[in-house]
């Protein structure tokens, strides 16, 4: 595959040698220097010191020669028997392309022997024709095949990586996402995946078909003769040395490049984003002044780092010639003044008087060609050396994010339909259950069915998001009878949100206990306990597909009628029939053709789909004006009948038919009741509520 | 389009041209090398037949062996050093012109977009303007830099090199005319039928790299719904359909190179074959001529090949130069009057019968609207989403222009000011507020670039920022990050409210900016306006009644039209939709205080 324009390569990231901190133990020093996988008991060790190890050298992989294994590892467990293939093909294509240039050899000899003769004898000619084009029909259909096969190889693999990539992030706790911005998340996706699908689809190809080829060339060039060899080895010397030379400096550019595309990019992307902003305070102006400045710093550096890479070519190919000059020159002069010995073995043993020259001649002109085809591989091994860094650094980034570990799946108790027999006063899983019921198997085996109720209870829970930063709650209880609906109030930071995530494990306590129906939530497991929440976040996502599509997201196997009813009761029906193609209406990445409010009546709907027992809507009306608000109402109270719902809202008004409203301030519950026993407390609430004190 | 593009290459002109000319030179050499070559072996091998003006001369010169092969070796190596030094004057200068060509392609296409009304980047989008200024930018310049090397190059190189070998031997250069012409529709044919699968691939790559982005930003919600299988089925599709189309791609273009390679080679062949029997039978060709027949072949065909592939990328980069040029092509729709107004009397704004529509041929969104308002009145507009709300505001710093009828400020028609003071004159927070990385004061200065440190300490103090911003250790040089992450909604709209401030209008227009500020602070920001400048109108676009019930009057609006417009007082009386909204709002609150 080409290498298409335009594609972003990012900058590459910080990964390299490492610095260690103090105090870790040396064995796992060298463990995590390997690159290998560690062992559950060295991870348990590393995690004191995770933080603390920095890697340096911002530009290769850390560990090119395990990645690289590991790499062959994944290609060769699928594609073996491809890859065996693929390297006999490139045998025959490489030999075949050597034995070409021998043959036209011979065959310039032959036409002066016969020349010479006053009856030439053709058949020996037209032999050495007919086997030359045998040879070249071997090298082209071996070269066609390995290619062809080679793709498939690669084009397999890489779907595999991707395939697992993906599959692996899905198991990945909200931490991961933390800690990793989404532009360096994607950056695996395109740019790490396309170098290493360059690797795999062409260098590695290329560079075995020439490290074949240097071997077959350079023994054929010792068989014609010792000394030119010498020779041309002395030239390979100093080729390097300058691919070398020019590749480090290529580098540095090229990083300098990179570095000034990403500010260029960056400034792009936040200028368009505010364009509006620009046009209202009249700023064109100054904007435009800023972006000349970087754009012409990207222009500098962009003229560098491309000067190189374009006299490379022409440089090395020149280089080329002079080698082919001075080896002729001397060859000649050998040829010439009798230091025939010297100049071929070959020669020397079979030439016979009469047709010394020619015999001469002939190793003469078969050499030279061999001194091109012998540059030739390994000037593309040494350029082919930057890319497979690249790749290699690709790669590990890639593998990365195989690596993290992924989220706890929770206990063993699953949710399940059950229903009553009423002969033997007990629950039974069948086939037309209706209730909603917790499955708790015990170690002898015996199963048993607790009903979901939605009662939740925190026990003196406290959270932070990791051992160093603060706390974001502190020794919280609370209780959630079923069907009721409790409000989450306080400012932003408070730690609102962040008990909604803990109730569904985004995120794990410290201390204490969360309890759901009376079983603690790690008990649970992971998909049933969320599957048991329908949850409105407050940024709300919507996915590419239709309107349709985006409501039975709450739950796969919803008729077109039940998410239209969805939608009429979150009072969504009216917006998406005036859309172009009513609740077919495609709606591109993240509904950006859809305003904030009606993104958020969307989500609405989808919740109202999923039909969970366990509501928790997160400023789920935040964008909606008040009049769509009341409307809708009627919906949520439908939504939320018979269910424990956890409300967080700014709007007091949406709070206030809780059956208990919780202030939170800096991590604590510092009131709690409903809204009439706190408005006589005369505290927080009743100060919001007056508008006496303020929220952000 | 290539014509619109041309414009922005200016200072690199010269660069420009050269760069082909220097190239021809590399070509030249590359050519004459292998003929020299060819004269070098003559000598070995001691041919004397049909000399040439080299021979000749250098046969004048020295009839020792050695001579003339030093000799030889001599201007190759002069020639050597000359290519090399083309090749590399070349790179030099083609990438000092296509880097310098793409700045100032970007440098036209920023300057343009700055031109852009509203209305003109809301038909390009954000995210598509991003593309065309990195992506396809980029695309263009691979393109150009390709093109100014190789494309007078190549074909040099085949016209050399058929030239020489018409003059070694005839017979056999025709050979080489005619596997020309096979191989540019081999490779024609087979580019034609791999072009539309990569594009297919390509597409399909956008779309399988759209899913991933998704999950990252939805991620919350995928965990939520225990939706990872469903999410990883769709991946996996999308992976598929890449792996397929790839496929069928690249089955196309590894079929190339060993056809390309089987034409050389059988042309290879058929000289060895004529040009041996040639030999052979002493019919005025000897070895030398036949080295430099194979090696002008392989010249000839591979200069056939790089125009193909320069056409390719060409094909490749012919999108993006569309792209380009629509944003370079796009005219503002815009316009500064011939003799601007810059006088501005008051702060009075009039609708006379104003309808407009975003674009032509579209709905009708506001219909026959009447307004006076009052220099220095505070005027409040509510309204349900949809209702229109924001456009109505847009028309008075002229974002876009009515449709029909028209809109005064001062007693002039928006149309009649130099559009700079008309904007610095009617300062508008607008709903998706941006502000941008640099410090608090930076962003602030936006509003007024030499506003002294007092002036900006009493803009924020007047949008209730002060508190906040004095909290932070570094204060107003706090930087704000990208689009500015660093500080809470809240915080950025009274942000975005100083920077308004700063600008000292005569009408400021808050278009639903105070939504994630609470109620009580929301008060303080018009208290802190009604005093400070009583003279400036004010008008209010809220969702929250509390806003807009203090204002001298209120706009209802319904979806498009005045539904009505009177004080709060009266508002209750007579409209159905304030009252509404009042009591969706209010009601229950006096019920319970």
């Amino acid at each position: 595959m080409p290498n298409m324009p335009g594609q972003k390569r990012g900058p590459v990231s910080s990964k390299g040698a490492f610095v260690f901190p103090e105090g870790m133990p040396e064995d796992l020093q060298e463990a995590v220097k390997s690159g290998k996988k560690l062992t559950k008991e060295q991870k348990k060790r590393l995690q004191p010191y995770k933080k603390g190890i920095k890697r340096v050298n911002p530009n290769g992989p850390k560990n090119s020669m395990g990645t690289f294994k590991r790499l062959m590892g994944i290609l060769l467990k699928k594609y073996k028997l491809n890859f065996i293939v693929v390297c006999i093909l490139i045998v025959f294509s490489a030999v075949a392309s050597i034995a070409g240039s021998a043959f036209l050899g011979f065959i310039t000899t032959e036409c002066l022997v016969q020349q010479e003769s006053a009856n030439p004898d053709l058949s020996r000619f037209i032999g050495l024709l007919v086997s030359l084009g045998c040879i070249f029909l071997l090298g082209a259909t071996s070269s066609f095949l390995y290619q062809r096969v080679m793709m498939y190889a690669a084009q397999g693999t890489m779907k595999d990586i991707r395939d697992e990539m993906f599959t692996h992030m899905q198991t990945l706790p909200l931490r991961y996402f933390d800690t990793n911005t989404h532009g360096e998340l994607m950056s695996r996706y395109t740019n790490d995946t396309d170098t290493l699908r360059q690797m795999l689809g062409s260098t590695i190809p290329q560079v075995i078909s020439s490290v074949i080829t240097i071997v077959g060339v350079f023994a054929a060039m010792l068989f014609y003769s010792l000394t030119l060899t010498i020779l041309a080895i002395l030239f390979v010397i100093l080729l390097v040395l300058l691919t070398k030379a020019l590749g480090g400096k290529s580098a540095t550019y090229f990083l300098k490049q990179q570095v000034a595309l990403g500010k260029v990019n960056g400034y792009i992307e936040e200028m368009m984003e505010g364009q509006k902003v620009v046009k209202v305070f009249n700023h064109e102006e100054e904007a435009k002044q800023n972006f000349f400045a970087l754009n012409e710093e990207l222009r500098e550096n962009m003229t560098r780092a491309n000067v190189i890479s374009n006299i490379i070519g022409p440089l090395m190919n020149n280089i080329g010639y002079l080698q082919y000059i001075i080896i002729a020159i001397i060859g000649a002069a050998l040829a010439l003044h009798g230091g025939t010995g010297m100049l071929s073995l070959f020669a020397t043993l079979n030439a016979t008087e009469e047709a010394a020259t020619a015999v001469y001649l002939g190793v003469l002109t078969s050499f030279l060609p061999l001194v091109r085809s012998f540059n030739m591989p390994i000037q593309q091994v040494a350029q082919q050396f930057n890319s497979i860094i690249m790749a290699l650094a690709g790669a590990e980034r890639i593998f990365d994010i195989l690596d993290a570990e992924p989220e706890d799946e929770g206990g063993n108790i699953t949710l399940t339909k059950v229903r009553y027999n009423a002969e033997k006063d007990k629950y039974e899983e069948t086939p037309d259950a209706e209730i909603w019921a917790w499955r708790v198997p015990h170690e002898d085996g015996y199963v048993d069915y607790i009903k979901l109720r939605g009662d939740i209870r925190f026990n003196n829970v406290t959270f932070r998001y990791n051992p160093e930063s603060r706390i974001i709650l502190n020794d919280i209880s609370l209780y959630a009878k079923p069907g009721q609906k409790i409000a989450f109030v306080g400012s932003t930071g408070a730690g609102k949100t962040t008990i909604t995530n803990l109730i569904n494990r985004f995120y794990d306590i410290e201390k204490g206990e969360i309890l759901y129906d009376g079983l603690p939530i790690r008990s649970i497991h992971k998909d049933d306990l969320r599957k048991s929440l329908g949850v409105v976040l407050q940024d709300t996502h919507l996915f590419t597909g239709t309107v349709m599509d985006n409501i039975r997201y709450g739950r796969l196997n919803a008729t077109d009628e039940e998410c239209i009813e969805a939608a009429k009761l979150a009072n969504a029906d009216f917006f998406i029939r005036h859309l172009p193609e009513g609740y077919h209406t495609m709606l591109t990445s993240d509904g950006a053709n859809l305003s904030q409010g009606q993104r958020q009546l969307l989500a609405i709907a989808r919740a109202m789909v999923s039909s969970c027992p366990v509501l928790i809507l997160d400023e789920a009306t935040s964008s909606i004006d008040t009049r769509t608000e009341k409307l809708i109402e009627q919906g949520l109270d439908k939504l939320m009948e018979g269910r424990t719902v956890f409300v967080i809202a700014h709007r007091l008004s949406t709070v206030r038919n809780s059956h208990a409203i919780m202030v939170l301030e800096h991590g604590v519950i510092i009131e709690r009741g409903n809204h009439e026993q706190l408005i006589a407390q005369h505290g927080k609430y009743y100060q919001l509520y007056t508008g006496a004190f303020e929220l952000d | 389009m290539i014509k619109t593009l041309a414009k922005s290459i200016r200072q690199y002109k010269i660069k420009t041209i050269l760069t082909p000319i220097v190239m021809i030179g590399e070509a030249a050499m590359e050519i004459f090398i292998p003929w020299v070559m060819s004269l070098l072996i003559k000598v070995l091998e001691g041919s004397t037949s049909d000399p040439s003006w080299l021979q000749v001369l250098v046969g004048n010169i020295t009839s020792d062996m050695l001579g003339q092969v030093a000799i030889y070796g001599g201007i190759m190596f002069v020639m050597a050093v000359l290519s090399m030094a083309c090749g590399v004057l070349g790179g030099k200068l083609a990438s000092e012109a296509s880097a310098g060509f793409v700045a100032n392609l970007r440098n036209d296409m920023y300057t343009n977009i700055q031109r852009f009304s509203f209305s003109n980047i809301d038909k390009f989008s954000t995210s598509s303007l991003i593309t065309r200024l990195t992506t396809d930018a980029t695309n263009i310049q691979m393109c150009f830099q390709m093109m100014i090397r190789m494309l007078i190059r190549a074909p040099m190189l085949f016209i050399f090199a058929s030239v020489m070998s018409f003059r070694i031997a005839a017979d056999i250069a025709v050979i080489f005319l005619i596997a020309s012409v096979v191989m540019a529709l081999v490779i024609v044919f087979i580019i034609s039928h791999a072009h539309p699968n990569f594009k297919m691939m390509f597409e399909k790559y956008d779309e399988l790299n759209a899913v991933a982005q998704e999950n990252l930003v939805g991620i919350r919600v995928v965990k939520s719904y225990v939706r990872e299988d469903h999410e990883i089925e769709k991946y996996k599709n999308s992976t598929k359909s890449v792996y397929d189309y790839s496929i069928k791609a690249e089955k196309w273009l590894t079929a190339m190179m060993p056809v390309v390679q089987l034409i050389v080679y059988g042309v290879m062949i058929l000289v060895l074959a004529i040009g041996g029997n040639k030999i052979i039978y002493g019919t005025g060709l000897d070895v030398g001529d036949l080295t430099a027949l194979i090696s002008y072949s392989t010249q000839i065909l591979s200069g056939v090949m790089m125009v193909a592939m320069v056409l390719n990328f060409f094909a490749m980069a012919k999108n993006s130069a569309d792209r380009v040029s629509e944003v370079l092509e796009e005219k503002s729709d815009l316009h500064n009057p011939e003799n601007p107004v810059v006088t501005m009397a008051d702060g009075s704004i009039d609708f006379e019968n104003v309808s407009f529509v975003y674009k032509d041929g579209g709905e009708e969104i506001l219909a026959d609207i009447n307004l006076h308002i009052e220099s220095g009145e505070t005027i409040g507009v509510i309204g349900a989403t949809g209702a229109a709300k924001s456009s109505l505001v847009q028309l008075i710093p002229r974002l876009y222009d009515v449709s029909a009828g028209c809109v005064k400020v001062g007693g002039v028609d928006v149309r009649d000011y130099d559009l700079t003071f008309l904007r610095d004159n009617v300062s508008m927070v607008l709903q998706k507020n941006v502000l941008f990385s640099g410090s608090i004061a930076e962003n602030l200065r936006w509003g007024n670039k030499d506003a002294t440190d007092e002036q900006i300490e009493a803009a924020a103090e007047a949008a209730q920022a002060k508190e906040f911003v004095e909290k932070i250790p570094e204060k107003y040089e706090y930087d704000l990050g990208q689009g500015g992450v660093n500080v809470s909604g809240g915080q950025k709209q009274r942000l975005c409210i100083a920077r308004a401030l700063l600008k000292n209008p005569k009408v400021i227009i808050f278009d639903d900016s105070t939504s994630a500020v609470d109620t009580k602070t929301d008060a303080l920001i018009r208290q802190s306006l009604q005093k400070q400048s009583p003279e400036v109108t004010k008008i209010i676009i809220a969702q929250r009644i509390a806003s807009v019930q203090d204002a001298d009057r209120i706009v209802v609006l319904d979806n498009g039209k005045i539904a009505d417009f009177g004080t709060h007082t009266e508002l209750m009386q007579r409209c159905e939709i304030y009252r509404d909204v009042y009591y969706s709002q209010v009601k229950r609150g006096e019920e319970n205080a």
